[in-house]
């Protein structure tokens, strides 16, 4: 897509993006070169590893967190405040978006630099401060490159991994005045000269949260780029934001989650800055923020928490490797999905955000092909999750899930109470399957869809119940040849 | 840590579920299957009344209807023997998500026992009649496609082509991302048949390019669509049932 051209996405369309996407071979290119990579530095990765002993620790020390998430969370509370971090407790993203341009406004802030926080786009944080005249800048590349693009991530790691390097290129020339180039390390050091002014001039760093340490106060932050740092410890106001399933019990459950985040993430050992912060400067220090906050936002996350299969949603850490293992996020790309996050975690996710109304197509976009579930590197079940919401949205599950009971559908309920008539009939199952065989040649070539791509298939003449009877009966000697 | 699975020793007698699709549009493949065990003396019982394991409905959500049709097969194997499935899809439907799906009800039980039982074919062949084959066809060079059903449901990645590697006159040629998905995944090729088709023409690609004339499947939902595609587009690469390849090349 060129610089010039703005996208909206929404979930309600995701059959036309996919459409687009699959037609656009720019973006077919750009993923399946970027996922095939990024699944072969991950499998490299692990391969000196027991993986599945690991994912096993790993899936435990979430499944113990959230077991504990009420309790765990005062713990943070407590513990950060006795480290001098304030913190705020948010119901939904209007909410913490409110608190954020709240403490912006005591500081009279007109420049936020921000590092990644997805959470920060689940709320839409950038818009919302700029509504207010705070101006709120990327400094991940990939952010800052989205954001220079006027679109949002597409993918929850790599934001800009729709863009290929002629098109970034292309970005940064028109946005910036960036000389054009085809050299990666050039528009690296350009896009860091633009960004290091705007650290030395923001007046408050937003940041997320990977792992939030309940017994100890402290906020980990994983990264690579140097930015993550240079936002919570150049301004003199930092704030961390993110959701309430991020906490940890001990100081102890973050290197096992933490070899798993980069491992499955990026196919790192290790990412460059594994940031642990947990207070604002001392008295006698020279650098970091005079003060510290931490949000932390529900957006629907407790109604999950209500929900004892649900639940296992809320242990993700937000590696990505769903969606780089993804057949069909590797397909359509992250924008299709039209959520802030894509991919199988965003359609466990975001029914739960957004409503199943605006996000029913995306429990089905999954062939169920188990590559998510596979890789998880802390054993959601996701195939599970996407299974039981299609549940909801038929209205045959618990009814919990916002707009549970959207795709019920008359037609299709007498179609699947047909189909179970006729499963528990056995004698009538036989003799339509008879009838299907012997009726071949007046089967329509066309079935829909499918032929469109592929050739209908043609119902046997003989079913197997009918030739396996014809097998016991003696009909076919040894060589398997009918008998004449 | 994966659990090591304990395979019993060949036994006298078997129960044949042969799955809708192969009963409806691939019998010969179910037939061969049967073939290949009763060749190793296992006496093949084939209830039936048997139908369909209740899959479709599963995965769309609806389980009320998928429940009543699985109950339904429930009662088909009343005796201890095992049961034996020539599709991962449907043999992973029967030992993972039956017990899912009755859980909490009065056939729980029999649930949980009757997916003990269950083996997708070509594991049965592998592990427990450890299977001999003499290949009488010209040599070839053949393509697999394993499900993801049986791949990662199934935890059967090797057996397909552990079966193949037994065979003196085949050479397994292994296509690019061989274990990514074909697209089918039921009804998610008609609810999403621009995405199915995008993966179908991949996989198809992925295979000519092997170089390979023939492939073969052990989920006839993978071979109907696979094998769909490529006649759709007049290749001369020809798709059979895993179960069909190994009897016509043996007997």
């Amino acid at each position: 897509m060129s610089a010039s051209e703005v996208q909206t996405f929404t979930p309600r369309e995701f059959h036309r993006q996919a459409h687009d996407a699959l037609g656009n071979p720019q973006i077919r290119a750009n993923f399946r070169k970027a996922m095939d990579g990024l699944m072969a530095k991950r499998r490299d990765v692990f391969s000196d590893w027991d993986l599945e002993t690991l994912r096993e620790l790993g899936a435990n020390i979430r499944l113990r967190a959230l077991a504990k998430l009420p309790d765990l969370l005062e713990r943070l509370e407590a513990n950060c405040q006795a480290n001098g971090i304030q913190v705020h407790w948010a119901e939904n993203g209007d909410e913490a978006c409110r608190i954020i341009r709240g403490i912006c406004e005591r500081h009279g802030a007109k420049a936020v630099i921000k590092g990644k926080s997805m959470v920060s786009e689940e709320m839409h944080l950038n818009a919302h401060l700029e509504a207010a005249g705070i101006e709120a800048l990327e400094s991940d590349l990939g952010e800052y490159l989205v954001q220079l693009n006027e679109q949002t991530p597409s993918h929850i790691i790599m934001p800009a991994i729709h863009l290929n390097t002629d098109e970034i290129s292309d970005i940064m020339h028109t946005r910036t005045g960036t000389e054009r180039t085809r050299d990666v390390d050039t528009m690296t050091a350009a896009a860091r000269a633009q960004l290091r002014e705007r650290f030395m001039a923001a007046d408050v760093g937003v940041s997320g949260v990977n792992f939030a340490v309940a017994e100890t106060g402290t906020l980990c932050l994983v990264e690579n780029e140097g930015n993550g740092r240079m936002t919570t410890a150049v301004p003199p106001v930092h704030i961390a934001v993110t959701g309430i399933e991020k906490v940890v019990e001990h100081l102890s459950d973050v290197p096992p989650l933490y070899a798993l985040l980069t491992r499955s993430a990026t196919g790192q050992h290790v990412t460059t800055y594994l940031n642990m912060i947990s207070s604002p400067r001392k008295p006698g220090e020279h650098d970091g923020p005079n003060e510290v906050h931490l949000v932390l936002v529900d957006s629907g996350r407790s109604s999950i928490y209500q929900d004892d299969e649900l639940l296992d949603t809320l242990r993700c850490i937000r590696c990505g490797a769903c969606m780089n293992h993804c057949p069909v996020y590797t397909r359509v790309g992250g924008h299709t999905y039209g959520t802030t996050y894509p991919g199988p975690i965003g359609s466990i996710l975001m029914p739960h955000m957004m409503g199943l109304e605006a996000t029913k197509d995306l429990p089905t976009a999954s062939s169920l092909c188990g590559a998510c579930g596979e890789v998880c590197p802390v054993k959601i079940p996701i195939p599970d999750l996407l299974v039981r919401l299609r549940r909801e949205s038929v209205g045959e599950g618990r009814g919990n899930v916002p707009g549970a009971g959207v795709k019920r559908s008359k037609k299709e309920v007498a179609v699947w109470k047909g189909f179970q008539w006729l499963a528990t009939h056995p004698r009538g199952w036989r003799s339509s399957t008879a009838i299907a065989g012997k009726l071949q040649a007046l089967m329509p070539s066309k079935l829909g869809p499918w032929t469109e791509y592929r050739t209908a298939p043609k119902p046997a003449k003989v079913s197997l119940h009918a030739l396996v009877k014809r097998h016991q009966a003696g009909k076919f000697d040894e060589d398997g040849e009918e008998r004449s | 840590m994966t659990p090591v699975k304990l395979y019993p020793a060949k036994p006298e007698k078997i129960y044949f579920y042969g799955t809708c699709l192969v009963d409806l549009f691939y019998p010969e493949a179910g037939l061969d299957g049967i073939r290949l065990l009763e060749r190793e003396g296992i006496e093949v019982v084939y209830p039936q009344a048997q139908t369909c394991c209740g899959q479709p409905a599963y995965t769309s959500g609806h389980h009320d209807e998928a429940r009543a049709v699985a109950a339904a097969q429930l009662d088909l194997f009343p005796g201890s023997w095992p049961i034996v499935v020539p599709s991962g899809s449907c043999g992973g439907m029967m030992r993972t998500h039956y017990p899912q799906l009755f859980a909490g009800t009065e056939h729980e039980e029999r649930a949980n026992e009757v997916a003990g039982r269950i083996y997708e074919l070509t594991e049965f062949l592998l592990h427990v009649c450890q299977l001999r084959l003499e290949d009488r066809g010209q040599p070839e060079k053949v393509a697999m496609h394993t499900s993801c059903s049986a791949r990662r449901e199934m935890g059967l990645a090797e057996t397909g082509p552990a079966l193949l590697a037994r065979m003196g006159q085949v050479e397994l040629v292994e296509q690019a991302r061989a274990a990514e998905c074909c697209g089918f995944g039921g009804t998610f090729a008609v609810r999403h048949p621009e995405v199915s088709a995008a993966m179908v023409e991949d996989k198809t690609q992925a295979i000519e390019a092997t170089g390979a004339k023939r492939f073969v499947t052990s989920d006839c939902g993978c071979l109907m669509n696979i094998a769909g595609r490529f006649e759709h587009q007049g290749k001369a690469v020809e798709g059979e049932h895993i179960a069909s390849y190994l009897w016509r090349r043996t007997s």
